[in-house]
């Protein structure tokens, strides 16, 4: 089962060879290396999939990276079930995203570094997800964040780009901080790195305390919640979600390859990774649950009232990796990889559909300058209205199923699982609502924008619009292999969750203990309220579309409290980014820099200056006043010698 | 017989001429003339002591040095000339460039 690591090797290959070939060699045909070399990822993924459908998995460790006294670390990698998944949620959401991009990005000056930056970005994420210890996720959660950093900053001539580039990477330094912490804490606690020697210790030290400033805090409540400052990091859980809207300053395929397969999937994968040192900890639990339901309530009401198409979809999928989050803490690991698996395929699907739109409206964003394209493009209106119903959880579509599942488990999920419940259906109103907001806006109705803009509408070309029918496919059907029971049975299959089924050995599975009556109930309630939601965004914005701005004026400080985003960067700009910034002007450059650095740095050679001035004098140039001071130096010398002599 | 230390008082003499001579005259030729009255300073005492402790070790150096000086006079008297010709001077006050 060698052949694995081509899967990371590949995209990397791509890489370096784009990176240094790239601006002299390759340039126009950048797109080949990576393309291929993401193909040739997917198609290995696919026999590592089938292998370990077989049932073989594996754990090996390939090379000793770092030895220190009793640290040790390897260069290892383990493919089971959970990796699969990811691997193929990664190798084909990338593969179409590099299809996509050679269309979109065609006249892009910096066609080679962008498919460089963007094989590096899949590379970072495959190493990400196939580590074996903790060093090595590290490195790719780092590696990620690295290429984040590059690719929503790639127009770096335009300031909101580098700004926004800047801002996502700075904004992770935070959450990686208590990642970075909690690393140290797991060697610290178990003596290893290694997943499976940690994992196998963990229950020994489940009842420990560690006393931090005279609070005694248990040592895996403790672990947990660091490593999950990680993941609230990466994946823009409240409250550090800001990076990920602006990180729509970034080309569009990149959104949709951070939002759908890398980056921001990553932390959910780590929590369903590390889920038996999560398991151990209900406080723990407790919290990843409550912040992932808070979440997905609050970008969800965000996003009813922004009008940049991107941010809309920006803060939809904030949304939904709440709803992930909330799957993993109540205890339902496998839930929140399905639905980050559904997620990767329409949220993908959103973002080159909004790709798509903006190519056509060359570059504007803005939905309320769009309306009625759907005459003009109906490819990606349809694709992109599947996708809005699969985001919506209405069936039979992907989305459905693995929202549906999240609910039910959080519904039974005890302790904080009813509110959360509550929380996350509350959400799926608004979920419905937004999208067919964004729906309605950018494809209904007579077009808004200038008469230039309407000559230049025109469908995108194939290599855009077949990524797009793709990933429809999989927006539609990828939910089909987690079918509840209640639902299969009425085909007469019993056991039709083979998704769950199949992740069962790694994060196991909460067996739920309900009359099936009540689950239809729950399941039939959500379907409701998205359907509702969906009525209301067409009362608001086809049938009436003087509602939302009398209810903007009705409820003027709501509105203007949604649409600035709850203030929260202006909140953080006042409290951490003005005091960081007068630190640095003050302190560091004011005082460190500007009066001990310099001070020092001129000083010496003003002292040595001042000396030498002195002693320049000395060199006079008069042949008789050496002479005199020779002679004077001989009188003395023989003086001397005359006296100690004798 | 005329004692040693006579001998070694008048090389001495000499030699405190010379250096004198150096320090407090100012034209070069004068300076280069004094230079040659330390050499025989010296040479008179070698010639002294040479004779006194019976060993002529001493008197062939006073040879080589004659020997020395004349081709040092040689040299030099032809860079005097030459910094003559150049500079319309010979006083050493005036020659102060190489100063720091």
């Amino acid at each position: 089962m060698q052949y694995y690591l081509l899967i990371p090797l590949l995209p990397l290959g791509a890489f370096v060879l784009n990176i240094m070939l790239g601006r002299r060699v390759i340039r126009r045909q950048a797109h080949w290396p990576s393309t291929l070399a993401v193909a040739g990822s997917l198609v290995v993924t696919v026999m590592v999939l089938l292998d370990v459908m077989s049932g073989r998995t594996l754990n090996e460790d390939l090379y000793v990276w770092i030895v220190s006294g009793n640290f040790k670390v390897s260069v290892g990698f383990m493919i089971d079930q959970l990796t699969a998944v990811m691997l193929v949620v990664v190798t084909s959401v990338s593969f179409l995203v590099h299809v996509y991009s050679i269309g979109y990005m065609q006249d892009d000056p910096g066609y080679y570094r962008f498919y460089a930056y963007l094989s590096l970005f899949t590379f970072s994420m495959l190493m990400l997800v196939t580590a074996n210890n903790f060093l090595q996720l590290y490195f790719g959660w780092e590696a990620v964040g690295l290429c984040s950093y590059l690719l929503i900053g790639f127009w770096y001539e335009k300031r909101s780009a580098s700004d926004a580039g800047k801002k996502a990477f700075i904004v992770n330094r935070f959450g990686d901080f208590g990642f970075g912490l909690g690393v140290i804490m797991v060697f610290l606690t178990f003596g290893t790195l290694d997943y499976v020697s940690v994992f196998d210790g963990a229950g020994g030290v489940a009842a420990q305390t560690i006393n931090i400033l005279g609070a005694d805090v248990n040592l895996i409540t403790l672990i947990a919640l660091l490593l999950f400052c990680g993941a609230v990091g990466k994946s823009a859980q409240v409250p550090l979600h800001v990076w990920l809207p602006d990180a729509m300053e970034g080309p569009t395929p990149v959104s949709a390859l951070i939002h759908a397969a890398t980056m921001v999937t990553a932390g959910v994968f780590m929590v369903a990774r590390l889920n038996p040192i999560f398991s151990l900890s209900p406080v723990a639990m407790d919290v990843v649950a409550v912040v992932g339901a808070v979440t997905a309530l609050f970008a969800a009401t965000i996003a009813l009232v922004q009008n940049d198409i991107k941010r809309v979809i920006a803060y939809s999928t904030i949304s939904q990796l709440g709803y992930m989050f909330i799957a993993c803490g109540v205890g339902a690991f496998g839930a929140g990889i399905f639905h980050l698996y559904t997620h990767a395929f329409f949220k993908a699907l959103l973002f080159l559909c909004a790709g798509s739109v903006m190519h056509a409206m060359g570059g504007e964003v803005d939905m309320q300058k769009m309306g009625g394209l759907k005459r003009y493009m109906p490819l990606t209106y349809w694709t992109m209205l599947i996708a809005s119903l699969s985001i919506s959880g209405i069936p039979p579509l992907a989305g459905f199923f693995s929202k549906d599942e999240i609910l039910w488990v959080a519904f039974n999920g005890g302790g904080v699982g009813r509110v959360v419940w509550a929380l996350g259906t509350l959400a799926a109103v608004l979920t419905a609502f937004y999208s067919f907001r964004l729906i309605y806006l950018t494809f209904h109705g007579e077009f808004r924008g200038t008469e230039e803009q309407r000559h230049h509408l025109h469908e995108s070309p194939a290599v855009m619009t077949v990524p797009l029918a793709v990933l429809c496919v999989g927006a539609v059907a990828a939910g089909w292999i987690g079918i509840p029971p209640i639902i299969s049975s009425v085909f007469g299959v019993e056991d039709a969750n083979w998704f769950a089924e199949f992740l069962k050995p790694v994060v196991g599975h909460p067996e739920i203990e309900a009359p099936h009556s009540t689950e239809a109930l729950v399941m039939g309630f959500s379907v409701a309220v998205a359907a509702a939601g969906i009525a209301v965004a067409w009362v608001f914005y086809i049938k009436n579309r003087e509602i939302p701005a009398v209810l903007a004026r009705r409820c003027g400080i709501l509105y203007r409290l949604l649409f600035n985003k709850y203030y929260v960067d202006e909140i953080y700009n006042a409290t951490v980014v003005r005091p960081a910034m007068l630190i640095a002007r003050y302190v560091l450059v004011g005082l460190s820099d500007g009066v001990i650095i310099e001070g020092v740095v001129n000083g010496v050679p003003a002292l040595i200056n001042r000396f030498g001035a002195r002693l320049r004098r000395l060199q006079s140039g008069l042949l008789q006043s050496y002479a005199a001071v020779m002679a004077l130096g001989l009188f003395l010398l023989m003086a001397v010698v005359v006296m100690v002599l004798k | 017989m005329v004692p040693l230390y006579w001998y070694l008082w008048l090389g001495g003499v000499v030699f405190a001429i010379g250096v004198f001579g150096f320090l407090a005259r100012r034209n070069i030729i004068i300076m280069f003339l004094s230079i040659e009255l330390m050499l025989n300073g010296v040479n008179i005492s070698l010639v002294a002591l040479s004779h006194y402790m019976q060993d002529l070790r001493g008197q062939i150096l006073v040879f080589f040095i004659i020997a020395v000086a004349a081709a040092e006079a040689a040299i030099g008297l032809a860079i005097i000339i030459a910094m003559f010709r150049n500079r319309d001077t010979l006083h050493a006050d005036e020659m102060a460039e190489m100063k720091g």
